[in-house]
């Protein structure tokens, strides 16, 4: 284990919009450590998502350096980043994102489905993942059977199935009631403690910022100080 | 992520939209059966034809004057007949009837009929295997003595007399003149070449020259049947013939003014044209085919777009780009396989049905669906699903993980 989960150098991303070239992200630096539960807060077109993007690994930076886990990742090709993405992060949206016509149970072993080494019993850990969410009596309801909090949940579930280093949460209370908003924060809050799992949240929400360990402000594709 | 989960999967996403699933498949269902029926049809049809030929004999050969490429042919007679029949020069032939043959109208009871008229000699029964249903084949008396002899084929009797039995000793009148009925030939039930013996007439060859259809030259003959000893002296038959004629018509350099016919080469004449019959079939029935490609393309395309969100998705969670392919292809070959197996049956059903209503209108098709038919109708099909399936599985595997998951 390196010192940092996330160490993010000197990160640009330029987007060609047309003739126009957009400068999402100029020259950011980040580093989070194991076990941090950390808020990316900022307006919108502050360049929060993409930052989310790169590191969640579904996109590569411009120029700078981005390693996960130790492993430098700004130069992969989409198929390695793939397999990062399947065992180094777990997604949770805002609007759930669950194979509509999939069981609880099924959503959750998908990330299984595309790992490279299949592991022991699938079905098995989806359900201890289901449980540890608090859904073991739901797994073969399918989302349209389900609450909003229980499908977010769900998400959760399937990002945790792999062990991933990092957990990313892109507004994961935003489709969300208060009550259910707030369960779900304190679950994300748990499965950090119990499992170490780092977290990182992106939201427009103070309250949900000020339950992180640490809120990185972004303006203008860069830490607002 | 193994095969079967993902057929399983592919299995699930195409039960989901039934209707749809069902209508795209409709397309290569009936591609599929028109495929198989045509093909079969074409078989069935060179079978039948085959087997038609084949029922001439296989040791027979058609000796006719050659009009297409000689200006000025000798015709050919009952001398040459004689000749070709010689054991001594042609050991390889058996038998040799000249015949004559032309359109005679006949009238008995105040009935008419037109039919075709063939002059035999006795040589005609052995060469052609006629048999009868009543009556005798003409004697050497009859013939030589040009007697007004008659043996008439039962849609003829039929005609006449309205009945094809008993008729012996009646007496018709061929071309205004009277003959007296000594036979009728046995029935030989539908032929495809519209010139069946049923519907035909043989008096003796000496009455037609002399009575019925007077030719040019004294003893004058349209056509020799020839049968060889056996099968396999065919070619050797047709050799001696050569020789035999070339003398007789003092033919040194050039075209003979004769052609030898053997039945393989109608055979050869008769599989080319239903070939080409049967791929031209085939060919029609692999466009509608083609069509139900281009409809698969076409829902997929659709369902990648629905769909781009769960793509997305996928991606996310660690799909690589042959996952998504391979997903996708499944998916479309799947639709095209099952379709497949549905229209071979449909294809079955399709050409028994055709084969009934073939025999019911008399006309002996008996179709054949073969192996290499299915094998080609699912190969093609399964490559059809993959074709088509490509494009639009490349277009989902391509989506970018990011736009894919804002796409709502």
């Amino acid at each position: 284990m390196t010192e940092w989960v996330v160490e993010a150098n000197d990160i640009t991303k330029v987007y060609q919009m047309g003739e126009i070239e957009v400068h999402a992200l100029r020259g950011l630096s980040v580093n989070i450590a194991p076990g941090e539960i950390v808020s990316i807060m900022g307006p919108s077109g502050s360049g929060k998502s993409t930052l989310m993007n790169i590191l969640g690994c579904l996109d590569r930076p411009t120029s700078g350096d981005y390693s996960l886990n130790g492993e430098s990742v700004a130069t992969l090709n989409d198929d390695q980043l793939a397999e990062i993405r399947n065992r180094g992060v777990g997604f949770v949206f805002q609007s759930f994102n669950l194979l509509p016509r999939a069981t609880a149970l099924a959503n959750v072993e998908l990330p299984m489905r595309y790992a490279v080494l299949n592991g022991r019993n699938r079905k098995q850990v989806a359900k201890e993942a289901l449980e540890a969410v608090g859904l073991g009596d739901r797994i073969r309801h399918r989302p349209n059977e389900l609450s909003g909090g229980q499908m977010q949940r769900v998400a959760i579930a399937r990002a945790l199935v792999n062990n991933p280093a990092i957990i990313m949460a892109d507004e994961p209370t935003g489709n969300l009631d208060t009550t259910s908003g707030e369960e779900i924060m304190t679950l994300l809050k748990n499965l950090n403690k119990d499992r170490g799992t780092t977290l990182i949240i992106v939201t427009h929400d103070p309250e949900i910022a000020e339950l992180t360990d640490r809120v990185i402000s972004i303006r203008d594709g860069r830490i607002a100080e | 992520m193994n095969f079967v989960s993902s057929l399983l999967e592919a299995l699930e996403s195409l039960t989901s939209n039934k209707v749809r699933t069902a209508l795209t498949m409709l397309g290569i269902v009936i591609g599929v059966g028109a495929v198989i029926a045509m093909l079969a049809i074409g078989n069935g049809t060179e079978q039948a034809i085959v087997g038609e030929i084949e029922g001439i004999g296989t040791n027979l050969l058609f000796v006719m004057t050659n009009r297409e490429d000689v200006t000025n042919p000798e015709p050919l007679t009952i001398r040459d007949a004689e000749a070709i029949a010689d054991p001594i020069f042609a050991p390889a032939v058996s038998a040799a009837a000249p015949v004559i043959q032309g359109q005679a109208e006949l009238t008995a009871g105040g009935n008419v009929a037109t039919t075709g008229l063939v002059g035999v000699t006795e040589e005609y029964k052995v060469v052609q295997n006629v048999e009868l249903s009543e009556g005798e084949f003409f004697t050497g008396t009859q013939i030589t003595g040009l007697a007004s002899a008659v043996i008439l084929g039962t849609n003829v009797a039929e005609d006449l007399f309205g009945r094809s039995d008993g008729l012996i000793g009646e007496t018709v009148r061929v071309s205004g003149q009277p003959f007296r009925v000594v036979g009728i030939l046995k029935k030989e039930g539908g032929s495809e070449f519209g010139n069946s013996p049923d519907d035909q007439i043989l008096v003796p060859l000496t009455t037609a020259q002399t009575r019925l259809m007077p030719r040019n030259v004294k003893n004058q003959v349209d056509l020799i049947y020839v049968s060889a000893i056996d099968a396999d002296s065919v070619k050797q038959a047709e050799d001696q013939i050569s020789l035999i004629l070339r003398e007789r018509h003092k033919i040194k350099l050039g075209e003979d003014d004769f052609n030898i016919i053997s039945q393989e080469m109608f055979l050869d004449m008769a599989s080319t044209v239903t070939g080409v019959f049967t791929v031209f079939l085939g060919g029609v029935a692999g466009i509608s085919l083609l069509v139900g490609g281009i409809g698969i393309m076409n829902i997929m395309l659709v369902s990648v777009t629905e769909r781009t969100k769960e793509i997305g998705l996928r991606k996310a969670v660690g799909a690589k780009k042959k996952d998504i392919l391979t997903q996708f292809l499944i998916e479309s070959s799947l639709l095209s396989v099952i379709g497949g197996i549905i229209g071979i049956i449909l294809g079955w059903l399709l050409s028994l049905g055709i084969g009934r209503i073939a025999a019911a209108s008399d006309f002996i098709l008996d179709p054949a669906i073969t192996i290499n038919s299915v094998l080609l109708a699912t190969l093609f099909s399964a490559a059809v699903g993959l074709f088509f399936g490509i494009y639009p599985a490349n277009r989902a595997s391509q989506l970018e993980p990011i736009e894919a998951l804002r796409s709502e």
